[in-house]
């Protein structure tokens, strides 16, 4: 048996190994984003970044209709692109496993909102599992590929950001399954015409009752009886919390959360006059519970945002279970005293930034400067809407800044109060989101004759999540050279009129062209392209100030460099932080600013 | 069993001093349980990782107050997570300032006080100039070895199993640096 410390995610890749899986496909998203790239390293699994998690689903329904196991992945919201697909997957049913491994992000640590996903396996009428740590996480992926294929269903594991990047010990010893079913042609089972879905969809719902009792004698499902007056049912990671928070209490820990196992959760909750639910986010068990006419505590006292901990827990629950129990806050110690403490608002904050050197600054500082009306998206860029840059107007999801570009344009035309916003809406987004969800934006854009300007940021990489290629780099998930899809040539194919490419390491021909494009009455594309700073490691040429000719006018600072600092009344840039992009000295009005040279 | 927190800013390393951490642990043969951050920790921002140990751990987070050890990589990050440390507990810290956009822009104070306070609550408070001594270790990058050379001295583990994991976990070419770095923050630990 070996032990190692794995991450959720590496657990699920190694259990995806294990299980025999032939194919696997994802696109990139914090906290779902090593499980392939972990998983690219085994020999034998067919690997790809999609260009977004819809293609990656309909990719992996694909594979397992093939007769490979496969293994598809994503984060809370790229399930919502491929919600189209994951909504008549479960109609169709599959022919060797497939598992939708999707992680959520209590407390949005990378993310743009807290959906909570257990309600998409209930939409779709489709199995859910959930581990509480690495060890789970490895076992129920092996589970799920078996689940998947006996009740022929796709199977959501659902992970949160503390199972996906915490490290567990995890004990194994699997060696890798061969899976390799024959394709045989079932049209009434695979084309969803309406006659055909009509009956699928009975299939399906005669199916969920028999996964019900599945969920029942699943024995990753477990009982854990200490009080005889405290009865807390819970899943994930926060049965760890609860665990740690009240280690006297009885513990239902649910593995398998949908369908809901009744009898277990039934049995469990005779033994107490009410149970108490710990979960993230939304109240999905409870409501479960309430449903069967069960007395529960829960979002009544558990935050339904954010992420939870010991501490949550424990101050949410300790009173009840003290009444419950007798013993001084029900055994939850409370954490001491932070009266010697300053106040967490007494401290600046570190908010993150862009990096010195970073292609977008320039950019944004010109959208800022000449007072554009900015729709993003998605990206390192994002993090331009924070002081001083304050680049950006709007952004919800990947690739949206083109379609809001449009929208705002119209909305504009028609106008008398904001007719002054005539010609000055610019979309911008990155190569990788360009390419998952911009390009029909444009399309639309220039089909409906709509004036703005697109700028993509093409950094040549995925750089957020941590530099995963994509269909524009050139190079694949698995490391093979491959043709590079030509932006340019793409938007001119869309009909753009205009596409214009530009350094934004160079603020003047940037402006130049910024301005000439927002004034022209025509759809266009500006690409702003130079690669990630950290893709592209050169030799930094740091840049100093000359003190005597400084007069500490701060307009450098307009630009957020992390590597410039107000040093007394003048300007410092440390040399150990700056790559020498020479942005400030490009601003600077009194000449202050020049590569340092060899003298330093 | 024990408690680590180790807390920075993105670049510092202390994701992976955490799990050079973790993997010493698990090689005496604890169960173990780590926490880190991804994404936003390589923009510059605050990053806190958890290391637990023991016969048998639960959350993976630790709760307010019961941190055995304290390793701040920057003062300022030290200060804000201060109130994961068990009063008595150890802090090593990083005589070292790395100041916040806010703080750049003259928004903010940089907190003239943090040792003070980080000592008002630790039981034992070891300070390091871990960045000189990562230099003259040969890389000043290995900041984040130094801290773990100071730890050490608390810790039972043997120093051929920190060296192990570093071999194991460090990229081969900064494996000498790294041995350098975590033997010269043992001495002064």
């Amino acid at each position: 048996m070996k032990r190692s410390l794995l991450s959720g995610n590496e657990a699920v890749a190694l259990g995806a190994y294990h299980a025999g899986v032939r194919v696997a496909a994802a696109y990139p998203g914090t906290p779902s984003t090593e499980i392939l790239e972990e998983l690219s390293r085994h020999p034998d699994v067919y690997c790809e970044w999609a260009p977004n998690e819809k293609v990656a689903l309909e990719v992996g329904i694909g594979a397992c209709l093939g007769g490979a196991r496969t293994l598809v992945a994503m984060k809370h919201v790229g399930l919502n692109v491929a919600a189209d697909p994951w909504m008549t997957l479960p109609y169709v049913g599959v022919n060797a496993g497939l598992v939708l491994v999707v992680a959520d992000d209590p407390g949005m640590h990378s993310s743009q909102n807290e959906q909570d996903t257990r309600y998409f396996a209930r939409m779709a009428k489709a199995p859910l599992l959930e581990p509480s740590d690495s060890q789970e996480a490895y076992q129920l992926t092996l589970e799920a590929f078996a689940i998947s294929e006996r009740y022929d269903t796709p199977v959501l594991l659902r992970l949160e950001t503390r199972i996906s990047h915490s490290r567990t010990v995890v004990e194994h010893d699997g060696t890798r399954m061969r899976v390799d079913l024959p394709y045989e042609k079932d049209a009434v089972k695979r084309v969803m015409i309406p006659g055909y879905a009509r009956l699928r969809h009975s299939v399906l719902i005669k199916r969920l009752e028999e996964l019900a009792r599945e969920a029942d004698s699943f024995p990753h499902n477990r009982v854990e009886m200490r009080s005889d007056k405290v009865g807390i049912v819970t899943s994930g990671v926060c049965y760890q919390y609860a665990r740690e928070a009240f280690p006297e209490a009885s513990i239902l820990k649910l593995a398998f959360v949908y369908p809901l196992p009744e009898k277990t959760v039934r049995d469990f909750a005779s033994h107490f006059h009410r149970l108490y639910v710990v979960e993230e986010l939304e109240p999905f068990l409870e409501e479960g519970l309430k449903a069967m006419g069960l007395d529960a505590v829960g979002k009544t006292r558990i935050p339904r945002e954010g992420e939870l901990n010991p501490d949550i827990v424990g101050r949410s629950l300790a009173d009840l279970i003290e009444m419950d129990t007798g013993v001084k806050g029900g055994g939850w110690t409370p954490p001491p005293s932070r009266q010697a403490l300053p106040p967490e608002s007494a401290l600046p904050s570190r908010p993150p930034v862009m990096c010195p050197g970073c292609p977008h600054r320039g950019l944004f500082y010109l959208l800022s400067r000449l007072k554009l009306l900015v729709s993003s998206d998605i990206g390192c860029y994002t993090l331009s809407v924070l002081p001083p840059l304050s680049g950006i107007d709007c952004q919800v999801c990947m690739g949206a800044g083109v379609g809001m570009a449009l929208g705002l344009e119209k909305a504009f035309a028609t106008s008398e109060v904001n007719a002054g916003m005539r010609g000055k809406v610019v979309g911008s987004l990155g190569d990788s989101t360009f390419i998952h969800g911009g390009i029909t934006g444009l399309i639309d854009m220039v089909y409906n004759r709509t004036p703005s300007t697109i700028i993509i940021l093409d950094n040549r990489t995925t750089a957020m999540t941590g530099f995963q290629d994509h269909p524009g780099t050139g190079k694949t998930l698995m490391g093979e050279e491959t043709r590079a899809l030509d932006l340019e040539a793409l938007c001119r194919a869309v009909g753009v009129e205009s596409v214009r490419v530009v350094d934004p390491w160079d603020l003047e021909a940037t402006e130049k062209v910024i301005r000439e494009e927002v004034e022209a009455p025509r759809t266009s594309v500006i690409i702003s392209r130079r690669p990630c700073v950290l893709l592209e490691r050169r030799p930094a040429k740091p840049y100093v100030v000359e003190e005597e000719k400084c007069n500490g006018c701060r307009r450098c600072l307009r630009l957020g460099c992390p590597a410039l600092v107000v040093r007394g009344e003048k300007a410092w840039v440390d040399p150990l932080l700056c790559v020498g992009c020479s942005l400030c000295a490009q601003l600077c009005r009194q000449d202050a600013l020049r590569e340092a040279g060899e003298d330093g | 069993m024990a408690d680590v927190i180790l807390v920075g800013v993105g670049g510092q390393g202390n994701v992976l001093s955490a799990r050079i951490l973790a993997e010493t642990a698990l090689l005496a043969g604890y169960d173990v349980k780590t926490s880190e951050v991804h994404g936003m920790a390589q923009r510059g921002g605050s990053v806190i990782c958890t290391v637990r140990w023991g016969e048998k751990v639960y959350s993976p987070l630790i709760p307010e107050g019961r941190a055995d050890y304290l390793l701040a990589f920057e003062l300022l990050e030290g200060l804000r997570y201060l109130v994961y440390l068990r009063p008595g507990g150890t802090a090593i810290v990083n005589d070292y300032r790395l100041d916040p956009l806010p703080v750049q822009r003259g928004d903010a104070a940089y907190p003239q006080d943090a040792l003070d306070v980080i000592r008002s609550r630790a039981g034992k408070t070891l300070v390091l100039e871990a960045l000189e001594v990562a230099k003259a270790a040969g890389d000043r990058r290995a900041v984040g070895t130094v801290i773990l050379g100071a730890l050490s001295r608390f810790l039972e583990f043997s120093v051929p199993a920190w060296e192990e994991t570093i071999r194991r976990l460090v990229p081969s070419r900064a494996v000498e640096v790294n041995l350098r770095a975590f033997a010269m923050g043992r001495e002064r630990g």
